[in-house]
């Protein structure tokens, strides 16, 4: 929903969120999660905006919501209302009106620096307690500025200075944020910075209504929650899809010819769209993929990426569509040919015509409202789109891996018989149970993987520890690599033992990026030899359908298994014997464990 | 813009926060007279009529009035300067 993007138009949001959330609350595939919110202040309003923001998201959430300044008291004592709501996440919503000792003048360093330890261990006893009660993430405000400086510009570098005070605060916050997992910091310093502290301290709104910040500003600070909410539950964006003419450069290539376009440091309307060519190109190196969806000659769209002074080149990117075809067309193929969902993608045109005709026709893609080029960064920038939570070093070599997989179609076309082709790809892949070093890419897995996963459950890295430590599950992961490179851990199958003789797969997913490599037959084979290590008889798989699972709705037939039931929803329940034998199904990759 | 003006596009805020287009509202409506009008609607209430209004509440304003038909009074006072 536009209106759910930034930038927002707030008074429309305050007034509508009503009307906002029935209508949100009827897209289908919403996933249901449990937010539980402590807070030092009203969260109100905020817990109302998280909500539509999250349903825009595609996550319904249910709340349990502190008494007023009461998120000490339900976090370090307990509550059996929130013992019983068991959340998925804790959001502690503490504010500067939550400190309670600054220094003053006359404390001298030992004073200030044990004040500082004080008020910390109040935090991270909190954490520590929440951590051993629920399996949650847990999710802390730091600190934003105070409103008022004493010292004036010294409050900042002097140790008496609340501002230097918040600022050794926050830091420490962030060490502990950097040595665990499931916790992270909403910086509501940034966003509050970004607000503007002035406006955002209104003290009108602390003494009526104890808002530790002006209403008008909670969509902001809920918005930035929202990021961070749903890129732990994999909603976060993949891939650019840019237009060229007045989008990465300034004029028409096919019009003005390569010398005439505005890039380059020599003119500001060149510099300012070359910086925004080195923020994407800064994206592409965390491995977030561009496109190109241009309406030119094929010709001309390279030979304006090669403009000398340009930062991206035509080799910066996946795949490159410089064509008159209209520009959803387009976008739905760049799609498919990553094998990435069109919500996976950011469409970035300066022209509002073809933003809208994409965002008609394209569900779930995002079209930031760009106007002016010295606007494009901050505009898609705070989007959050690529929220960055659990990054695994897989990401990092995400553009590479789908060059190996441009090569590998050119080869496959070379081949007139498809196992021919599998064999010439020279295959390894390691399949043994969960390792530490592998669960938050697991985690990640769970979460991105739409397609080829069977019953869609998400593991967040706190629910894959649980199962890695679980002796009653047959856990598996599986890397695969190939002549052209290693694709990394790719598949993931869970299972749960039950009856002593029985193995119910909970989750079976793995990465479009090895679809038709035969790897699921490798992890079946794996799996049901670790089965019957366990003296299991049968093995149990369910099908649930989703609006983007069909390709595997066949999945166990396909593996041999037999139906044993189908509701009118098409969920399906499967079972194979394994007790009278099995013959492997994979003879195209070798197979090891993990040395 | 005159009283009638101010009630007539102060009735579409009410409706639109109170999600309810049977509201009507007149100089003695207070909070009992909406189900859903509680202290922490009424914060968004005086945010969205301070927007669509251009003006804002002070403190002492927002704990004293009473009504409609006073909300309407300072609204009126403040924008007619």
């Amino acid at each position: 929903m536009k209106e759910l993007e930034y930038p927002f138009d707030v008074e429309y949001l305050i007034k509508n969120k009503k009307k906002i959330k029935k209508e949100l609350l009827l897209k289908p595939g919403l996933i249901e999660k449990k937010i539980a919110i402590l807070g030092g202040s009203t969260t109100s309003e905020i817990k109302n905006m998280l909500e539509i923001f999250l349903l825009n998201y595609g996550i319904k959430p249910s709340f349990y919501e502190s008494e007023y300044n009461k998120y000490y008291e339900d976090a370090m004592f307990g509550n059996p209302e929130l013992d019983e709501f068991d959340p998925d996440i804790i959001y502690i919503h503490t504010t500067n009106r939550n400190i309670i000792n600054y220094p003053t003048m006359l404390d001298d360093e030992t004073v200030i620096n044990d004040m500082l330890e004080k008020e910390y261990q109040k935090y991270e006893k909190i954490w520590e307690t929440l951590n051993a009660k629920f399996n949650a993430v847990i999710i802390q405000n730091n600190f934003e500025y105070p409103f008022y400086r004493l010292l004036g510009n010294k409050d900042a570098s002097n140790i008496h200075g609340k501002i230097n005070f918040i600022t050794r605060l926050n830091q420490k916050f962030y060490d502990y944020a950097n040595q665990h997992k499931n916790f992270f910091i909403n910086d509501i310093n940034y966003v509050s910075s970004c607000y503007g502290l002035d406006k955002w301290a209104n003290q009108f709104y602390w003494h009526m209504y104890k808002y530790a910040m002006e209403v008008p500003a909670i969509p902001y600070l809920a918005y930035n929650l929202a990021h961070i909410i749903k890129s732990i539950y994999g909603k976060n964006k993949k891939a650019f899809v840019l237009d060229l003419d007045n989008t990465l450069w300034g004029g028409i290539v096919g019009d003005d010819g390569v010398e005439n376009l505005a890039i380059g440091p020599e003119v500001p309307s060149g510099q300012v769209y070359l910086e925004f060519q080195k923020y994407l190109k800064e994206y592409k190196d965390l491995g977030i993929i561009l496109n190109i969806n241009s309406k030119n000659d094929y010709e001309n769209a390279i030979a304006g990426l090669n403009h000398p002074a340009g930062l991206l080149k035509p080799e910066d990117f996946i795949i490159i569509k410089a064509n008159w075809n209209p520009k959803n067309l387009n976008t739905k193929d760049i799609a498919e040919e990553l094998n990435l969902g069109a919500d996976s993608f950011v469409f970035v045109d300066d022209n509002p015509a073809e933003r809208q005709i994409v965002k008609s026709y394209v569900d779930g893609i995002s079209t930031p409202e760009i106007d002016a080029p010295e606007n494009y960064i901050r505009i898609i920038d705070h989007n959050g789109y690529f929220e960055m939570t659990n990054f695994s070093e897989e990401d990092l070599k995400k553009n590479e891996l789908y060059k190996d997989n441009a090569k590998r179609s050119q080869m496959m076309s070379t081949f007139d018989n498809y196992e021919d082709y599998l064999h010439s790809l020279e295959m390894k892949a390691e399949i043994d149970t969960f390792k530490p070093i592998y669960l938050e890419r697991i985690s990640q897995l769970s979460n991105k993987s739409n397609q080829f996963n069977l019953t869609t459950h998400r593991y967040s890295l706190a629910d894959i520890e649980e199962v890695n430590n679980d002796d009653n599950c047959i856990k598996l992961y599986g890397k695969l690599e190939d002549i052209f490179g290693d694709n990394g851990v790719i598949t993931v199958v869970i299972g749960t033992i039950k009856n002593k003789v029985e193995l119910h797969i909970d989750l079976w997913i793995m990465s479009c990026r090895v679809l038709k490599r035969n790897m699921e037959f490798a992890m079946m084979d794996e799996l049901v030899k670790r089965a019957k290590e366990r003296n299991i008889e049968s093995i149990y798989g369910y099908y649930y359908p989703t609006l983007k699972n069909k390709m595997v709705k066949d999945f166990y037939d396909i593996q041999g298994f037999g139906l044993l039931s189908e509701d009118e929803e098409g969920n399906k329940i499967y079972k194979l014997d394994i007790s009278k034998g099995y013959i492997n199904k994979n003879n195209v990759i070798e197979v090891r464990k993990n040395e | 813009m005159s009283k009638e003006e101010i009630y007539e596009r102060l009735n579409k805020v009410f409706q639109d926060i109170f999600d309810d287009e049977s509201i009507t509202v007149n100089e003695n409506t207070t909070s009992d007279d909406i189900e859903d009008w509680d202290s922490l609607e009424h914060i968004n209430l005086v945010v969205a009529v301070e927007q669509e209004f251009g003006m804002k509440f002070n403190m002492n304003e927002v704990t004293t009035m009473k009504n409609v038909g006073e909300m309407v009074d300072i609204i009126l006072s403040r924008i007619s300067k």
